[in-house]
């Protein structure tokens, strides 16, 4: 019996167990200790904890749909996704001041972030598409890892490029007056900040606007046909070039656009804003499964929820002072969890015996 | 190369079976290789013969059913483990560690064999050298033995496509096997080349004792050095037996030489 | 490629509008001006106009390159006159826009002092646009002449440019090391004006260059090929001595040198020991850690806590006790962290290192961890080593024990590669499938690659907290990883020298030059993205190593049915 089981499991397997199940009951007592012996919180204080988790989680979802669309295809992290999401939103930082200052976006605030979110997703859109075009299309077919350093270059390379050009400051974007204090629709007050609800609701637009054009344009079953096998798809006449170019192009939208989301939740900008929700995005994408793309939107939902409320609930219980100073620790640790235990994700990984 | 036998056959699968979620690869295969044997294993693409090979060593798991090497149980055991029991194996698409040497990729191959670590090559103890230079010998000799005697500095990726066959044959010996599975050595190669790595084949157990498991696309290279063949089709035994008698087999000539057989025959003909 | 078979006016045009859209990116990001105060030839010359220039030169010479394939040479070098012309109207037009409208306000750098450099001495606008197009012209020229110079002069030009620009670079350098020498003066005054080269220094170096240059491309000349026709025995014997004699010279270096000097050489050789066990990791073994920089903050930490005497004190251990239990404590973290994520495929690997390191950061600036190891504050009051009455006080002195560490390491790093091992690791990183069906552990061997290196990066941190007296932890960002991954690869993955000279030209030369701190991090992303692209294998490659990563995969053309059905 002993025999068959050290057979099948390495001791490594042991010790990864055993490292989940002390983590498991860390989490368990922490969360027990806080709801039901500090109960330092009411619970309106977690429906806020949740609903800004949900926020935060959109945005999430909205970046991390630009791994798991380049993933699914070219089977690489693009590691500077995080950086098209910051190119956008901090060009559009300079709009948005001049139309502060006009007063634009007090008279017409909705067409004002239009008009953001238009150049975010233009900008982020070009910066992902060259930097497929020059970085790496010329790489295609190399052993895995060099487009991943091709990646990690470029990442610095565009932050510091930022920096350089738009200076190293943090910089607050403007104020939308319209959208200030809790929600009020339908004659009463809802428990939720009108940003907040914003946020989510244009986040859940995008996502059901590329869930639709994934599964239902033809753009979208050239797109997929290209992530099942490229060579049949190139015979079958698709442009494979032309549908990943679409596909960095896609992902440049979606992280546009959650940079102006980024902004209206937490007001502010600079070079290296996009760095630490980009690996986050990242560890949304491995959640959901990477290559699939409900699985990323559920993923970041889920990790925005869980940054939100595990400092709170976990660590408070523990007696950690600041416990809101390891909201990325905890982020990084189910990073690290997801991919040691459950590399495939919750939801499973799309194509994943191809790659095994 | 031990000599010593605890069983009537080398190598025993008894009810293997390999699924991969719905898709049953191998069902229910029972084989026996005997000692020093050369056993071919055919059929169709897609027959699940690769897939077979996998199963024995080590890198799937069967789902169901047990592999005798020498009477004792390999199942689930890691692939490196069972190279160490004395199965080695070559591969069907070559697969040389491309930017080693010839000498390396071989010296690799006798890895399971050797016993320096880390401390050892950092002192670079007697015992370490003398390993070391015993294994540069013996990946030499094994080199010469394929006939690559003169392309030990070679990268293998600068081969010709016959040496690179024999250079990954040269990897698989130099871990002293029992038994060697040859995935397709002959694939791609023209008639004489083919007639040299049979030759080559039936020379391995002559010389060095070792069994052979085949697996083949040729027939004229199954049928002249096969000892016994078993036939796949969708992953079912249909067939097995000497060479004569499976040539004969209805159920073969339908399912599987039924129409190569027949233009075959036509082909001589004209 | 149907690209290199013709070369129209538009292809005149369009490598012109490249290097104008590098030549505005430069400026916007400011290095005109930065590295403008940086003279390289006395009142001629700065490093900012270089910085300008460069672009114009570059495209002007790949145009003059490709046009001369299939054109006449009249016309291959018009083309690269007029693609000078054409970077220069980018240069002209922003100048323009700039004098016009206010766009400082966006793009942080257009300032006036860079509005004062584009003028080039003229007061009118006009004057000043005309300027620029001349000299982008003339630099287009000078960039053509030179693609069309014959390789052997041409190499023996760049050569010399070269040396003349490291010269003018590190004059003050030379000034801070050699001032106090009496031999210096009279150099020094025929050699440098106030600011940049004389002119006479700059005929000196720029013949230095050539000449030596052409005497190292005359292949009889060559010392190597000489050495390589003895026979055997002299070739050891000049090899020992040639070890002998680099070693005496190390040994000597830094009282030679002076305090400055040999502070930048210890922090170069600190990031050595670091590159030669990423080396192992990343490229023996192939497994890209890139939260290399958690191992090297260990044995920092562990040294800090353990010999500090300052507020934290607990041991109060002398480093040379501390050292050890810093290696070994690395080591242990490697095994600790390598346990779980060495069964991970590459790319996954290489994101949840990076998430380690950032946990350990995070963990070590947070409130709840400062009363052991000091939050943002830092372990300050670490002594310095000492043997027996022997203090390793400044940076003169520690450079000797960065210099064992060195030696032993690169020592290690160099048995490791030839033996069972190397092998093994190497093997793994070419296929790891095959390398499992070969008989190798694959979890042991690659725990064994990952231990090594954190050991090193151990070493390598207890000996930087010495050196420092003190440790914060910004010192120990992710930053720290992708330096030490740049210089591995800028030097050959794999490569053991490669090491060495990576870290000579990424840490050493931007010690020099302070202007260039702050875009640091941007030349390394730029050059990772450049080396992949351009020369995966490094500049020192790794004999083995050079061709696989130009390679593309084992494409299976000869067997049709391979990796995709082998499932089945």
């Amino acid at each position: 019996m002993l025999r068959n089981f050290m057979r099948k499991y390495d001791v490594t397997d042991i010790v990864m167990w055993l490292i989940g199940l002390g983590l498991l009951l860390v989490v368990l007592w922490g969360s027990y200790k806080t709801l039901f012996v500090i109960q330092k919180y009411e619970s309106s204080v977690w429906l806020d904890f949740f609903i800004f988790g949900l926020a935060q989680g959109s945005v999430y979802a909205l970046i991390a749909l630009g791994y798991t669309l380049v993933y699914g295809i070219l089977f690489m992290i693009n590691f500077a996704h995080g950086e098209v999401f910051t190119g956008g939103v901090f060009t559009a930082y300079f709009v948005a001041i001049a139309m502060e200052r006009s007063g634009f976006i007090e008279r017409h605030w909705v067409l004002a972030l239009l008009i953001l979110m238009a150049i975010a997703m233009t900008v982020s859109v070009a910066i992902a598409v060259l930097l497929e075009r020059i970085a790496y299309r010329p790489l295609r077919g190399a052993p895995r890892l060099v487009p991943l350093i091709t990646a990690i270059g470029a990442s610095f390379f565009l932050q510091y490029t930022y920096r350089g050009i738009y200076g190293s400051g943090v910089k607050t974007y403007p104020d939308f007056p319209a959208l200030d204090g809790k929600l009020n629709l339908l004659g009463r007050e809802w428990p939720i900040l009108t940003t907040q609800a914003l946020v989510i609701v244009v986040a859940a637009l995008m996502m059901v606007f590329l869930y639709w054009y994934v599964q239902k344009t033809k753009a979208g079953k050239a797109m997929r046909a290209v992530a099942e096998d490229k060579e049949a798809a190139a015979l079958m006449g698709i442009d494979v070039d032309q549908v990943i170019v679409n596909t960095f192009a896609l992902g440049g939208a979606m992280a546009g656009v959650a940079g102006i989301l980024y902004a209206l939740l937490f007001k502010q900008v600079n070079a290296f804003m996009g760095f630490i929700p980009g690996i986050k995005a990242f560890t949304a994408a491995v959640l959901g499964g990477i290559g699939n793309v409900p699985g990323a939107m559920l993923g970041g939902l889920f990790l925005g929820i869980v940054e939100s409320l595990g400092p709170s609930l976990i660590l408070d219980g523990l007696g950690i002072p600041a416990p809101y100073q390891l909201k990325d620790a905890i982020a990084f640790t189910l990073l690290v969890l997801v991919l040691i235990f459950r590399p495939t994700g919750i939801l499973g990984e799309r194509l994943s015996e191809k790659k095994a | 190369m031990a000599k010593k036998r605890n069983a009537d056959y080398i190598l025993e699968t008894i009810h293997v079976t390999k699924q991969f979620g719905g898709l049953v690869a191998v069902k229910d295969l029972s084989i026996q290789v005997p000692y020093q044997s050369i056993y071919s294993v055919i059929g169709p693409n897609g027959a699940g013969k690769t897939t077979f090979f996998n199963c024995i060593t080590g890198f799937y798991k069967v789902t169901e059913g047990d592999i005798l090497l020498d009477g004792e149980s390999i199942v689930g055991l890691r692939p490196d483990i069972i190279v160490k029991k004395g199965i080695s194996r070559t591969y069907q698409n070559i697969r040389l560690f491309q930017n080693l040497t010839a000498l390396e990729n071989v010296m690799v191959g006798h890895h399971p064999r050797m016993h320096a670590g880390w401390l050892g090559a950092v002192l670079n103890t007697p015992a370490t050298r003398h390993e070391e230079a015993e294994t540069r010998k013996l990946a030499m000799e094994l080199l010469e033995f394929v006939g690559l005697k003169g392309y030990e500095q070679e990268l293998a990726t600068n081969l010709p496509y016959g040496q690179q066959r024999r250079l990954e044959i040269a990897r698989a010996l130099a871990s002293e096997p029992k038994l060697l599975l040859l995935d397709e050595p002959t694939a791609g190669m023209n008639p004489s080349e083919t007639e040299e790595m049979t030759n080559f084949i039936d020379n391995l157990r002559k010389e060095l004792g070792i069994t052979v498991l085949l697996i083949e696309h040729d027939m004229r290279v199954v049928m002249t050095i096969s000892d016994y063949i078993t036939v796949l089709d969708y992953g079912e035994k249909i067939a097995e037996g000497k060479p004569e008698d499976v040539r004969a087999n209805p159920r073969v000539i339908e399912a599987y030489l039924g129409r190569g057989a027949a233009t075959q025959h036509k082909a001589k003909a004209a | 490629m149907d690209k290199e078979l013709k070369f129209t006016w538009s292809d005149i045009i369009k490598y012109g509008a490249i290097g104008g859209v590098v030549a505005v990116y430069v400026i916007l990001i400011g290095m005109v001006v930065a590295f403008n105060e940086r003279y390289i030839i006395a009142e001629t010359l700065t490093l900012g106009q270089i910085a300008l220039f460069a672009p114009t030169f570059l495209l002007a010479y790949f145009a003059a390159n490709n046009a001369r394939k299939i054109k006449s040479l009249s016309f291959s070098i018009i083309a690269s006159a007029l693609a000078g012309l054409v970077t220069g109207v980018f240069v002209a037009a922003l100048l323009v826009l700039a004098s016009k409208v206010n766009i400082r306000e966006v793009f942080l750098n257009v300032s006036p002092e860079l509005l004062e450099i584009l003028h080039f001495g003229k007061d009118s606008l006009t004057g000043a646009t005309i300027m620029i197009m001349i000299f982008n012209l003339a630099v287009g020229l000078l960039g053509g002449l030179f693609a069309l110079t014959p390789r052997r002069w041409s190499n023996a030009i760049l050569m010399g440019a070269s040396l003349v620009a490291l010269m003018g670079i590190m004059q003050e350098l030379m000034s801070i090391t050699f001032g106090n020498k009496d031999w210096f003066k009279p150099v020094s005054e025929f050699i440098y004006a106030k600011k940049g080269l004389s002119w006479g220094g700059t005929a000196l170096f720029m013949l230095l260059g050539i000449l030596g240059s052409l005497w190292r491309s005359s292949a009889s000349l060559h010392p190597g090929t000489k050495i390589a026709k003895m026979p055997r025995r002299q070739q050891q014997t000049i090899r020992i001595a040639s070890f002998l004699l680099g070693l005496i010279i190390l040994l000597w270096l830094p009282r030679f040198l002076g305090s400055y000097p040999s502070e930048i050489l210890t922090t170069v050789g600190i990031y050595i020991i670091m590159g030669l066990g990423l080396n192992i990791v990343v490229g023996f073994a192939g497994l890209l850690d890139l939260g290399y920089v958690a191992f090297f903050a260990i044995g920092a930490y562990t040294v800090g806590i353990l010999t500090t005497t300052g507020k934290l004190a607990t041991m109060e251990w002398g480093f040379w006790m501390a050292l050890p239990a810093a290696v070994f404590l690395a080591t242990m973290a490697g095994v600790i962290l390598g346990i779980p994520v060495l069964k991970m495929r590459g790319d996954y690997l290489a994101i949840v290192t990076l998430g380690f390191g950032e946990i350990i950061r995070i963990l070590v600036l947070s409130d709840w961890l400062k009363p052991y190891i000091g939050g943002a504050q830092g372990i300050l009051q670490i002594p310095k080593p000492s043997i027996g009455d022997y203090a390793f006080k400044g940076p003169q002195q520690i450079y000797y024990i960065v210099l064992i560490g060195i030696l032993l390491v690169g020592y290690i790093a160099w048995r490791l590669r030839d033996a069972r091992i190397g092998r093994a690791w190497k093997a793994m990183r070419e296929d790891e499938d095959v390398a499992e069906a070969m008989g190798i552990h694959l979890v042991s061997t690659k725990l064994l690659a990952f231990a090594t290196g954190a050991a090193f990066a151990g070493l390598s941190g207890a000996i930087f907290a010495a050196k420092l007296g003190s440790i914060f932890p910004h010192s120990f960002n992710l930053i720290v990883s992708i330096n030490v991954l740049s210089l591995i690869i800028v030097g050959g993955i794999g490569s053991l020298p490669g090491v060495v000279v990576g870290a000579l030209i990424l840490v050493g030369l931007p010690e020099l030059l302070r202007e260039f701190a702050d875009y640091r991090m941007l030349f390394y992303g730029a050059l990772l993205v450049a080396m992949m692209l351009v020369k995966p294998e490094g500049f020192i490659p790794e004999k083995t190593h050079a061709r696989e990563l130009h390679q593309k995969p084992l494409e299976p053309e000869v067997a049709p049915e391979a990796p995709a059905k082998e499932a089945i």
